[in-house]
């Protein structure tokens, strides 16, 4: 067995909330890639314990205060249980909004339906405090996993992120780099748009390149 | 192992594409049913869908009409959205239909749903799916477990039962099993409850379950639940022919039209031939092959899942009928014997 790889500069700990499919896909990447992970969700941390043994071994089950306490923080709740996402936990964090509205799924939530903001608009709103940086969104729970490759490798796949601060992109970018992705920045929050479902990038594996290209292209009508 | 199949109801299509009626596929699985019995397959699961593609809304009733017509094939739905039913009438329904099948051959399997056209049917609220999923799953089980019949319960999703008779009573208490697509905190909640679970693997490596499978019965052997009603079982998508070529031939049209309308939908790229391939092949999801290949793949995901079951929805997206008569039955006359010499050997 080989060793853990050594944390990488930026972020070190890693919390999630929610331990679905999304979850535990995203905490057993970033186990591999040497991050320490906390995963919570609404019920008390030794309610879920035996779950993070099984699904994500090496992660610590944890309470919401405690997952919240980490250097990144990826909400994968789903969508319409936003309203529980305790701000005050948050303030100051930066956060991955890995969550979709799908109306088939979700079923028609007005404050999604209604026109101009995306779905991560909304959660900066709910977060006020927050830096919620758009990713991990784009790309299906099992993909997570299977299609990581190391830097340099000829077919690494790229995943979008938009935010409103640089800072916490970085730090993004930096994780979705060791997670085995190259990160390709759309711009703010509402560039987000670009990757929601039913676009072009939505759940189809792109290289950066590719997904620059797309990007570009979807801004083009906004400066004519 | 026993060996089956489920379906959600599949509208025949016309040569233009356009579909034909959905009386007919109720017919026509009606007539699935009965062959299925009589090739001697073990389960058969019925619905719950909504929709012109897929017509199974009321399995209770499709049940009733096989359990009259059938002799050995057990018969459960898959699943039954008790969110938005009432689980008084579901339960009434599949207690009527043991009652006609001689008793001991109808189950339920009770589930949320992957789509939700079930609440504006209904009249539900989504914002109560999880208060209504949790609740009525704990008045159907009330209603199962009694002895009398004679049940008091109250909630806030449905009103009270104050000592109200509801009959018939089943032969035996109905088996009742949860379904998940695989989630960890559902494996956790079927475990906790002591139900049997049944998984529902539609992509990627089945074997992928097998830890969901471990948390399962981990957290039932937590909970201290133990003894027969704790087992797995596996619902996937599959065809057999006589050979794979054929097999995947006749399945591929109609894969290919439901991903084009689910991506429709959930706003999922177009379908492609290769993402196809991939998954019709070992270790992919699709169970598409000859009797000698869905055999021997069953027995490789006994090995990781110890399921005790195994049933495939063969018919989507405008199958010919005729092509999922053939399948049940080579399932049953070829597959279920290779199955069961494989598993002897181990």
């Amino acid at each position: 067995m080989s060793a853990p790889q050594t944390p990488p500069a930026g972020a070190r700990t890693i919390g999630i909330l929610g331990a679905g499919r999304v979850g535990t896909a995203v905490a057993r990447q970033a186990l591999k890639a040497g991050y320490e992970v906390r995963i919570a969700t609404s019920q008390p941390a030794e309610e879920i314990a035996l779950l993070v043994e099984i699904m994500a071994p090496g992660a610590a089950a944890a309470t919401a205060a405690e997952a919240s306490g980490s250097d990144i923080v990826v909400l994968a709740v789903p969508l319409h249980k936003y309203l529980a996402l305790q701000p005050a936990l948050l303030a100051g964090r930066t956060v991955i909004d890995a969550m979709n509205y799908w109306a088939p799924t979700d079923g028609e939530l007005e404050v999604f339906e209604a026109a101009g903001r995306t779905s991560s608009e909304i959660i900066q709103a709910h977060l006020s405090g927050s830096d919620v940086v758009k990713t991990l969104n784009h790309i299906g729970y099992r993909a997570i996993e299977e299609d990581g490759r190391d830097r340099g490798a000829d077919t690494r796949r790229a995943l979008a992120l938009a935010g409103a601060d640089d800072d916490a992109k970085a730090l993004v970018a930096g994780f979705l780099d060791r997670l085995g992705y190259d990160a390709v920045d759309a711009g703010p929050l509402a560039a987000g748009r670009a990757f929601q479902p039913g676009t072009e990038i939505f759940n189809a594996s792109h290289s950066a390149e590719r997904l620059q290209t797309i990007l570009a292209a979807d801004r083009e009508p906004a400066r004519s | 192992m026993e060996l089956g199949a489920y379906s959600f109801g599949d509208t025949q299509r016309n040569a233009d594409g356009s579909l034909r009626s959905t009386a007919e596929a109720i017919s026509n699985l009606f007539e699935a049913i009965v062959l299925a019995d009589r090739a001697g397959l073990d389960y058969f699961g019925v619905g719950e869908h909504h929709t012109l593609e897929m017509p199974a809304s009321s399995p209770g009733t499709v049940i009733a009409a096989a359990a009259a017509a059938t002799k050995q094939i057990k018969l459960g739905s898959g699943a039954s959205i008790i969110s938005t039913d009432d689980p008084v009438r579901v339960f009434q329904q599949f207690a009527t239909a043991d009652a006609i099948s001689g008793g001991g051959r109808v189950e339920i399997t009770a589930g949320r749903g992957s789509s939700v056209e079930t609440f504006p049917l209904f009249g539900y609220d989504l914002k109560d799916y999880d208060v209504l999923y949790a609740e009525k799953l704990d008045l159907l089980l009330a209603l199962n477990n009694s002895g009398t019949g004679n049940i008091t319960w109250s909630g806030t999703v449905r009103p009270e039962l104050n000592s109200l008779a509801v009959v018939p009573r089943p032969v035996n208490a109905l088996p009742i099993w949860l379904a998940t697509g695989g989630s960890a905190p559902s494996s956790v909640r079927a475990g906790q409850l002591g139900l049997p679970v049944s998984y529902g693997i539609i992509g990627g490596a089945p074997a992928r379950f097998a830890p969901l499978a471990d948390l399962y019965r981990r957290s039932a052997a937590q909970a201290g639940h133990a003894g027969e009603n704790i087992k797995v079982s596996v619902a996937a998508l599959g065809l057999i022919a006589p050979t794979k070529k054929e097999a995947l031939e006749r399945f591929y049209p109609g894969w290919y039209r439901l991903n084009v309308e689910m991506g429709k939908l959930r706003g999922w790229p177009a379908p492609d031939r290769r993402q196809f391939l991939a998954q019709a092949d070992a270790p992919g999801a699709y169970y598409v092959g000859d009797p000698d290949e869905v055999a021997e793949r069953i027995v490789d995901l006994h090995g990781h899942m110890g399921h005790m079951r195994h049933f495939l929805q063969m018919d989507i997206g405008g199958l010919p009928q005729e092509h999922l008569l053939e399948s049940l039955t080579l399932l049953a006359s070829e597959v279920k014997p290779r199955v069961q010499r494989l598993l002897a050997k181990q």
